[in-house]
């Protein structure tokens, strides 16, 4: 019987010639990232331990990237205790170069590999088809001592892409639609996995944007087949693929979507949940406080580059603060030569340094009571933002960046 | 004449307004929200150990730093009912006289005091410390009618035909 | 008997040969409020009872130390000033186009003679192109905002000659931290600093500016500069003669005259915790660092970040050591990405942040813990200011600071 992605990419890892969906595998895994949101609690657990080591320390990579600049005392404590750690054992370490997930992608990631990240969206890395999945830090300490983890198997749902996306309408629209149809728990457990003739319409930015998202469907991991496309992404970083796996012809799924992303439409996801999503004319209208274009989702050059088109030579309505986040220092280099940061900047945009921002919504760009928050970021539960008392709606950049220029919820041909 | 009896705080020079209430807090709602903090990098404990008539006995330049009004407000609201320094800063200063808390200018009594004596101030004529007399210098004419009429905000209703 | 620059300023303002020592009312010319502050003085004002600004287009809300918020009711002040500049019809209000001091004077809110008073102690800066400029309360700012005057005393005036040319490696931050050291914090307690002698009159006033910006760490009430032809074309207008003849005059009475030669000077820093602990770098050198923050209304301009940029040029930030810039305003930010400073800048590994205050109000920006030592070139180094009281906090130039960022300790630039 044939494998899917998920299934050889676990093989491999695993060291056995097949595995079936149920079947749980001790795994040896090729990279582990993790953020300065948990870190401080592994190397809590880790000082704990009666004699602790670190199967390999090439395999970690730690990045600050939720607190950026540092915004209290405690934040200020845990990174400390992060940086001494990574100084003392020689572990990969970024602080302000972007979100953990951007930078991992920029400099890390290849096909084929078994990531874990103590993070919940790491599953973006099926965007070059590595197998990245989000774990807590005790899963997470176990891997960084023993260089292994085990593995639950997952089923996948295969989603089969035809057409282009319409002109006006991105892939966070797509994978906005796709959560909306399969509901915020829809793939639990599972991986989500995205081929067909469509895909090669999607340029690498598109795909990190829809595998990052998955977890918003409760997958265990999404994957991207690889194509040209990812071996000339990996290519421009100076990588090559560990393994370019295909789900074989006869491999078995837990179901199969056929999509033309050609009826894709501007989507918003509205208060509280990821599902509960609508066409983002019908919310237009609803008055925004704030609107924010970044995140691990749709904080990279392209993103930036629809948000430009559609604001130059226009202005942020005075009573919206638009933070403009971009996610990562290569991209915010990237924007500084394009001119792009300028353009944010003559508009009256707030341009902060490369970080989680908003999305993660315990740090700068935090709403209050009673405000409106539209957003390029990953989630809009209750009080994630800001104050427990607030709302967000998940858009793409460019419903985004309209909504920022009207003041209401608006899609690009409205402004 | 106005005279009354407490106990002291002695703190030293340059006690500036971020040491009064750091910026962290300058955001919360209220003055009493705040107060708690009053001090803390310094003596995180002491607002909670300064009870109401105590008073502050500090060095020179007490103040000094920043704008903010909620220092001499909250160093009222924790119940301190004057500050006696060497010396204090300008802005500081005006804050106090606009919200009613009394500050009184003496460049010998810090040095010649522990925390916890008591003394016995006497309004513009002098302070007791084991029965030595310090003398306080009164204050111009236009301060004392912002204090004579209970602060600025007092002296504006006034103005303004409201009490 | 002639005058100081005060006096002439106020003189001016009230028709009126004034004294120091004496207490008069001044008409005031432009006031600023900022974010931190508008509640109160919004909730003053109308306790006060009055109805209306007295001049509603002399008064400025600018949104900076809370931008972008960091704590969930931060922007509860950007709603209550919003209100209020909608009830009181104010038209100037800046919600995220740099730090006030920075806006006051490079928007046109402040002309030479001018008196203006601000929620804020830095206010002192406005003298850079002779504005008497100083800070007060919020209950103060509801007064004015009500009666349009306030009272002050004439202060006596502290008079700073300096001659000669400057060090390359010296700022004019490295002069004024060596003022007021010398000075002590309170050394210049309700006085107004004049500062004179051909090493100002050749400095930018972007570089006069970080002076006056400092004079209230002396505890001074202003600190003033004679405008110039460089203010002029500063502040976009041409001088009358009343400017021109804001001049020191030779027989005018000083309680104190400093002399300094500019070739003395040389790179310092005052070292924790106080601004007036103030050393030449040379006896600091070796001490490792955590972070260095270039920014502030102090020393976030143009032309400072183009000294750090000149410093990182082709090098870059060391390992586990953070820079962190946060350009004064919207329009420096801009200037600099259009020089390509900021592309310097950010190759050499800088996090550049959003203009507003950032850390040097040390709520969000960069905030430290124990045991850290941070260089930063903005204004103040007070216990807490920027995190835990164990925090070491060294004041110095952005030249000297860039050179430390890239050597992770402290080094003469």
């Amino acid at each position: 019987m044939g494998m899917t992605m998920a299934e050889k990419i676990i093989a491999a890892a695993a060291g056995v010639a097949s595995v079936k969906p149920g079947d749980i595998h001790t795994v040896e895994l090729d990279r582990l990232m993790s953020n300065d949101g948990t870190t401080h609690l592994t190397i809590d657990m880790y000082n704990k331990l009666k004699n602790p080591r670190i199967a390999d320390v090439n395999k970690l990579v730690w990045i600050v990237d939720h607190n950026v600049p540092c915004d209290s005392v405690k934040t200020a404590a845990s990174h400390k205790k992060m940086r001494d750690f990574a100084k003392e054992h020689g572990i990969q370490f970024y602080e302000g170069e972007g979100v953990c997930h951007q930078v991992m992608m920029e400099r890390h990631v290849t096909s084929g590999e078994l990531i874990f990240g103590a993070d919940s969206h790491t599953c973006a890395y099926g965007a070059v088809g590595a197998f990245g999945t989000g774990v807590g830090c005790t899963d997470y300490l176990y891997a960084m001592v023993t260089g292994k983890s085990w593995l639950l198997v997952p089923e996948t749902l295969k989603f089969n892409l035809t057409g282009k996306l319409n002109d006006g309408v991105y892939a966070r629209d797509f994978i906005l639609s796709i959560i909306g149809m399969i509901g915020a728990n829809g793939a639990n457990y599972m991986a989500m996995e995205f081929g067909g003739e469509g895909l090669k319409t999607l340029n690498m930015s598109d795909r990190i944007c829809i595998c990052n998202l998955c977890v918003e469907a409760g997958a265990k991991t999404a994957l991207m087949e690889v194509d040209e496309i990812t071996l000339d992404y990996l290519k421009a970083h100076g990588r090559e693929p560990k393994h370019s796996f295909k789900s074989d012809e006869d491999a078995v799924f837990a179901k199969v979507y056929d999509i033309d992303l050609s009826t894709i439409k501007p989507i918003v996801a509205k208060p509280h949940f990821v599902d509960s999503v609508a066409d983002a004319k019908e919310c237009a209208g609803t008055k925004i406080d704030e609107a924010f274009l970044g995140s691990c989702n749709n904080g990279r050059i392209e993103d930036l580059r629809v948000g430009a088109a559609i604001i130059r030579g226009k202005k942020v309505h005075p009573l919206v603060r638009f933070l403009v986040v971009p996610a990562s220092a290569e991209v915010y280099r990237q924007a500084l030569a394009e001119g792009i940061i300028d353009t944010f900047m003559e508009a009256g945009a707030i341009v902060m340094n490369p970080n989680c921002s908003v999305c993660w919504g315990s740090c700068q760009g935090v709403i209050g009571e009673g405000e409106t928050l539209i957003s390029t970021g990953t989630r809009n539960f209750k009080g994630r933002a800001g104050h427990k008392d607030s709302f967000v709606y998940l858009a793409s950049a460019a419903t985004v960046t309209a909504s920022a220029v009207k003041g209401e919820i608006a899609t690009a041909d409205m402004v | 004449m106005d005279k009354f009896t407490g106990k002291i705080w002695v703190l030293g020079d340059d006690i500036d307004t971020d040491i009064i209430i750091p910026t962290e807090y300058l955001a919360l709602k209220t003055v009493q929200d705040m107060a708690p903090y009053a001090f803390s990098p310094l003596r995180p404990e002491l607002a909670g150990q300064i009870k109401e008539g105590d008073m502050i006995v500090a060095g020179k330049n007490f103040g000094c730093g920043s704008s903010r009004e909620q220092a001499p407000e909250i160093i009222k609201a924790l119940g301190i009912k004057c500050v006696i320094a060497k010396s204090f800063a300008r802005i500081f200063f005006r804050n106090s006289i606009n919200n009613g808390l009394l500050l009184i200018e003496n460049d010998r009594l810090r040095d010649n005091v522990n925390e916890g004596d008591e003394i016995t101030v006497t309004i513009n004529e002098s302070i007791e410390h084991h029965g030595n007399q310090y003398p306080i210098t009164s204050l111009p004419q236009n301060l004392v009618d912002i204090i004579n009429a209970g602060g600025l905000v007092k002296a504006m209703r006034k103005l303004n035909g409201l009490d | 008997m002639g005058s100081t620059i005060i006096e002439k300023i106020i003189r001016n303002n009230i028709g009126k040969e004034v004294h120091s020592g004496d207490i008069v009312t001044v008409n005031v010319d432009r006031v600023m409020i900022h974010d931190i502050f508008i509640p109160f003085v919004a909730s003053k004002f109308e306790e006060m009872g009055f109805t209306r600004i007295w001049d509603a287009d002399k008064a400025v809300l600018i949104y900076d130390h809370l931008v972008p918020a960091s704590q969930v009711d931060d922007t509860r002040h950007f709603c209550i000033g919003n209100a209020f500049v909608e009830k009181y019809g104010m038209k100037n209000i800046h919600r995220a186009d740099g730090i006030c001091h920075q806006l006051m004077t490079e928007a046109g809110y402040v002309k030479p003679g001018d008196i203006v008073f601000g929620t804020d102690s830095h206010t002192t800066t406005y003298g850079c192109v002779g504005a008497f400029s100083s800070g007060i309360g919020y209950t103060e700012m509801a007064s004015i905002l009500g009666t349009g005057t306030l009272w002050i005393r004439v202060p006596e005036t502290i008079r700073v000659n300096i001659t000669g040319k400057l060090p390359e490696n010296v700022m004019a931050k490295d002069i004024i931290l060596k003022l007021i050291g010398d000075l002590g914090a309170d050394g210049a307690t309700y006085e107004a600093l004049e500062f004179a002698g051909d090493t100002v009159e050749n400095m930018t006033v972007a570089s006069r500016m970080s002076m006056s910006n400092m004079a209230i760490e002396a505890g001074a009430k202003c600190a003033l500069f004679t405008p110039d032809e460089k203010t002029a074309a500063y502040c976009g207008i041409s001088l009358t003669d009343k400017e021109k003849d804001l001049v020191g005059d030779a027989d005018a009475r000083y309680c104190r005259v400093m002399e300094y030669r500019a070739e003395d000077f040389v790179p310092v820093m005052a070292c924790p915790s106080n601004v007036d602990n103030v050393k030449p770098v040379s006896e600091l050198t070796g001490k490792e660092i955590d972070q260095v923050f270039i920014g502030s209304c102090t020393n976030g301009r143009l032309e400072d970040l183009m000294a750090a940029a000149e410093v990182l040029k082709g090098k870059h930030v060391a390992p586990f050591v953070k820079l962190i810039v946060t350009p004064a305003s919207r329009k420096i930010y801009r200037e600099a990405a259009a020089n390509g400073t900021m592309a310097v800048l950010a190759e050499a590994g800088a996090i550049i942040t959003h203009p507003s205050c950032g850390l040097c109000c040390g709520r969000t920006g960069g905030i430290l813990t124990d045991g850290e030592t941070v260089i930063a070139t903005n204004n103040r180094n007070f216990l807490g200011r920027m995190g835990t009281s164990r925090v070491n906090i060294y004041l110095a130039s952005p030249r000297s600071a860039a050179a430390c960022a890239i050597a992770g300790k402290i080094v003469s630039p």
